[in-house]
């Protein structure tokens, strides 16, 4: 059998994280009642303009700037036509003939090594409504909630060759838009999603195959087996003649683990696109440009750098952190109050996470006052307060947003750092535990531990533990 | 008569039925929008109110305003005793009504006030919020005021005019002034001969009359010869078109409007209930800018159409460097029976120049002035100097 490669460009569906809808105030909240966030704007009601949202244009130059985009600078609104009744007004506007962004690409790395796709353009666009059929009436009823909800379109290259480098794009574009807080790239909710255009050709042919679509990929599960079952099919198709490719939008079944012919190219819709006379052309001039520009965050990568010079954190701590943006804002800004790198990472990377995981929460979803944070780190480091007390003011901080040092106050969480009372606790303890004391002068210095747990307990656990190794060490050594 | 209207006492305004108003059904003349009714008020209403005014009705339109004067009407036509077309909102300012705020799309509105010796003013494009307006040709419709003298006109386009932050095409300006009186005497005004020729003689006599009356006052008037004339009209006609086919796609049965009761799929359900609900020269326009959008045709139809208008909007700045502004016929006849698509087509060509590039048009006796951008003040003193003439 002959050798083929596959041959894959991917249109990346994105939400962009705004407030408000992309030409009206409605909010963009995933989850709110059927039709609760909707306007006659969003409706399609005639005599309704639209009215640019500023933020969108900022997220659709950021998402450009972090795939090494060219951003145009002169960017213009197209209506496209259809029909179809989550469509209200029966176009949909988004960006044909001047898009924000071309020319970039971003690198992945996969087994085969470093590759960098290519990213032909970038668009804005609204989204459509959704339809949804009430098997009780046996109607299908239409929930505008999700219509001009604003979107970014990336358009790949025909650069990806395999599954794995598909897994790897899609990865690499969730970990940028995410850190940059363009969108929170929800497969499972619908705020990414993914048209896969394939085909196959012999291998080393320059020369493009048919092509075929699969529309709305919104799991990576169903775009890995999409894009598994779709090669099987096209080189069945030419090696056995089981049947003719033709160039055609496919429909992946997840159940059925098949794709199904929808619409071939002739009998495609023609959109009409033309230029939107209610959007005037978007200029971004240079201080605009840079301002957004100025906004973005340090990338992953830079950052995990920067970690593991500036703050000599290990190699393994500095990726944990740099994952996710939320922890990195929350140790940074701890920092700059602990002044102690390490033993923050050990907090946020310790502490904080098993509070995420009892509450069932990502990484991204921490949210925790990083100044707090880092005054309780500086607290039990210098000895105001023991590991545990720490433990529950991070706790407290975490529930009830309460204030560190007058927590501690409160619920006298104060190391005992009164000699007096250590020694006397000590005394105490010694006197009651000779035959411990005996052993321990014998050489058995590992019973040391014991009698300091016990002089703990003496203090209710507020002693200060190096102020009582001291005075152990006083009265034994 | 189709409208509503409870005139009270001078300070009463009608809105013409493209444009919203809050709670009362908004047609624009047609079958598909029969009991549509608004959420809420379009721009000018709200200034209206705000100002003092009371808005007592909606007047009857032709079919989303493509039509010659209101004629295709899903409500019927207006027409005098003679059996000729009259335009319903010229008919009101007429009998008492201090004005009727209008949408100027295809002409309609200039030619129902030429004809009925009423006057109109469609500022400059930008310069009157289109929010709540019926759409149709978003690039190039715009708000202007109906009115019985040229006075109520500058006193109603006052209040009206101005910027309005949910209108992306609104200008920046925040008030515009329109009561300052420059005269004509001095002025230069030109003739297109392209336009007087194609107007009957009746018509023809008019403009002698108003270039008589504007000499008088001190203007010095002379014919030109402009060659974009012709070729405005067909780039209008696909503008128009294309962008009006694109607006009432919203129009499907689906949310609101006209849906037919013969159906038994979502296909059924478009087809027949938009089928049902336009009529002939709304179709027409629909089939025409469909056809000027699609793929195959976009490029040597649409997009010519935007690059004429670039090229005519360099031309007429030479022009506007020469002459304050252009004296024309609205209409080739004084009179229409009746229309037919044909007609309509025939007749936008006095006024495709104006309606494409935004200009502004003050109708005043009869016939139209036409000023570059902006130039409002100066074609309303025009018109106040030669007000009366017949």
């Amino acid at each position: 059998m002959m050798k083929y490669e596959t041959v894959i460009g991917l249109e990346v569906h994105i939400e962009l994280a705004t407030k408000s809808k992309i030409f009206c105030t409605c909010g963009t909240e995933f989850g709110a009642g059927q039709n609760n966030n909707v306007c006659p704007a969003c409706c399609g009601m005639p005599g309704m303009l639209p009215v640019m949202n500023k933020k969108v244009v900022e997220l659709g130059m950021m998402a450009g700037m972090l795939t090494n985009c060219r951003i145009n600078r002169y960017t213009t609104f197209d209506k496209k036509s259809y029909y179809y009744p989550d469509l209200p007004s029966s176009y949909q506007t988004t960006q044909w003939f001047a898009p924000i962004c071309v020319d970039g690409g971003v690198e992945i790395e996969t087994s085969k090594g470093k590759k960098v796709v290519g990213i032909k353009q970038i668009h804005m666009e609204e989204d459509a409504g959704k339809l949804v059929h009430d098997d009780w009436t046996d109607t299908t009823l239409v929930d505008f909630n999700r219509t001009s909800v604003p979107l970014i379109e990336i358009v790949s290259r025909p650069d990806l060759s395999s599954v794995e480098e598909v897994v790897a794009y899609l990865d690499k574009l969730k970990t940028l838009l995410r850190f940059a807080r363009v969108s929170d790239c929800k497969m499972e909710e619908g705020s990414m999603r993914c048209d896969v255009n394939l085909s196959i050709r012999p291998e080393g042919s320059t020369e493009l195959g048919v092509r075929t679509e699969m529309k709305n990929m919104n799991s990576i599960t169903a775009i890995s087996k999409a894009i598994e079952y779709e090669v099987a099919r096209h080189i069945d198709a030419l090696e056995r003649g089981t049947e003719v490719l033709i160039q055609e939008t496919r429909r992946w079944d997840d159940v059925k683990n098949k794709s199904f012919g929808m619409r071939s190219k002739e009998m495609a819709a023609d959109y009409r696109y033309f230029p939107d006379p209610n959007l005037v052309p978007i200029i971004i001039d240079d201080e605009w440009y840079d301002s957004v520009k100025d906004s973005l965050p340090e990338l992953p990568e830079v950052k995990k750098e920067r970690y593991i010079n500036e703050f000599a954190l290990s190699e393994s701590d500095a990726s944990i952190l740099t994952s996710s943006r939320a922890l990195c804002d929350v140790f940074e800004g701890a920092v700059s109050v602990s002044g102690l790198p390490k033993d923050t990472a050990n907090w946020i990377l310790g502490e904080c996470m098993s509070i995420l995981r009892q509450k069932k929460l990502s990484a991204d979803e921490l949210s925790i006052d990083p100044s707090k944070l880092g005054r309780i780190v500086k607290l039990v480091a210098d000895g105001k307060i023991v590991r545990n007390a720490g433990k529950q003011v991070l706790s407290a901080v975490f529930n009830q947003d309460v204030d560190p040092d007058e927590y501690c106050k409160e619920k006298g969480l104060d190391a005992q750092s009164d000699t007096g009372e250590i020694e006397l606790a000590v005394k105490k303890v010694l006197d009651a535990n000779e035959a411990t004391v005996i052993k321990y002068k014998n050489g058995e210095t590992k019973v040391r531990n014991a009698l300091f747990g016990q002089v703990m307990k003496e203090l209710k656990g507020k002693g200060d533990p190096a102020m009582i190794q001291n005075i152990l060490s006083k009265f034994l050594d | 008569m189709k409208y509503i209207t409870t005139i009270n006492e001078k300070g009463n305004v009608a809105l013409e039925d493209t444009i919203l108003y809050k709670n009362i059904p908004c047609s624009a003349g047609s079958k598909m929008l029969e009991k549509f009714i608004p959420l809420h008020n379009s721009e000018v209403a709200d200034r209206l109110e705000k100002a003092g005014y009371v808005i007592s009705g909606k007047v009857n339109v032709g079919e989303f305003g493509f039509d010659l004067l209101g004629e295709t009407s899903h409500f019927g036509a207006e027409k005098d005793e003679n059996g000729n077309l009259v335009f319903p909102s010229s008919l009101l300012v007429k009998s008492g009504l201090k004005g009727v705020i209008a949408t100027e799309l295809n002409g309609a509105s200039l030619r129902g006030a030429a004809l009925g010796g009423t006057v109109f003013v469609k500022p400059t494009y930008g310069t009157v919020s289109r929010y709540g307006v019926i759409p149709c040709a978003c690039s190039s419709e715009q708000v202007g005021v109906h009115t019985a003298d040229v006075e109520s006109a500058v006193e109603l386009l006052s209040v009206i005019a101005g910027h309005d932050g949910k209108d992306g095409t609104s200008l920046p300006t925040e008030k515009y002034e329109y009561s300052s009186d420059c005269g004509v005497s001095g002025k230069k005004v030109c003739i297109p001969q392209e336009y007087y020729e194609k107007a009957s003689s009746e018509m023809k006599a008019k403009i002698d009359k108003t270039a008589e009356a504007l000499k008088s006052k001190g203007a010095e008037v002379e014919f030109v010869s402009f060659a974009q004339f012709e070729v405005s009209q067909s780039a209008w006609f696909i503008m128009m078109c294309a962008e009006s086919c694109n607006n009432l796609s919203r129009y499907d049965g689906v949310k609101y409007g006209h849906r037919t009761d013969k159906y038994t799929d979502i296909d059924q359900l478009y087809t027949n209930s938009r089928t049902e609900g336009f009529g002939l020269l709304a179709k027409s326009v629909i089939l025409y800018g469909s056809d000027v959008l699609s793929k195959n045709r976009y490029f040597s139809a649409y997009d010519k159409a935007l690059k004429v208008r670039r090229a005519i909007r360099s031309s007429l700045d030479e022009l506007f460097a020469k002459y304050d502004m252009i004296l024309a016929p609205v209409t080739s006849a004084t009179q229409y029976p009746s229309a037919d698509i044909k007609t309509v087509y025939e007749e936008t060509y006095f006024t495709s120049l104006a309606s494409m590039m935004g200009l502004p048009t003050v109708v005043i006796s009869g016939v139209q002035l036409i000023g570059n951008s902006f130039w409002e003040n100066k074609l309303l003193s025009a018109a106040k100097s030669i007000e009366g003439v017949e």
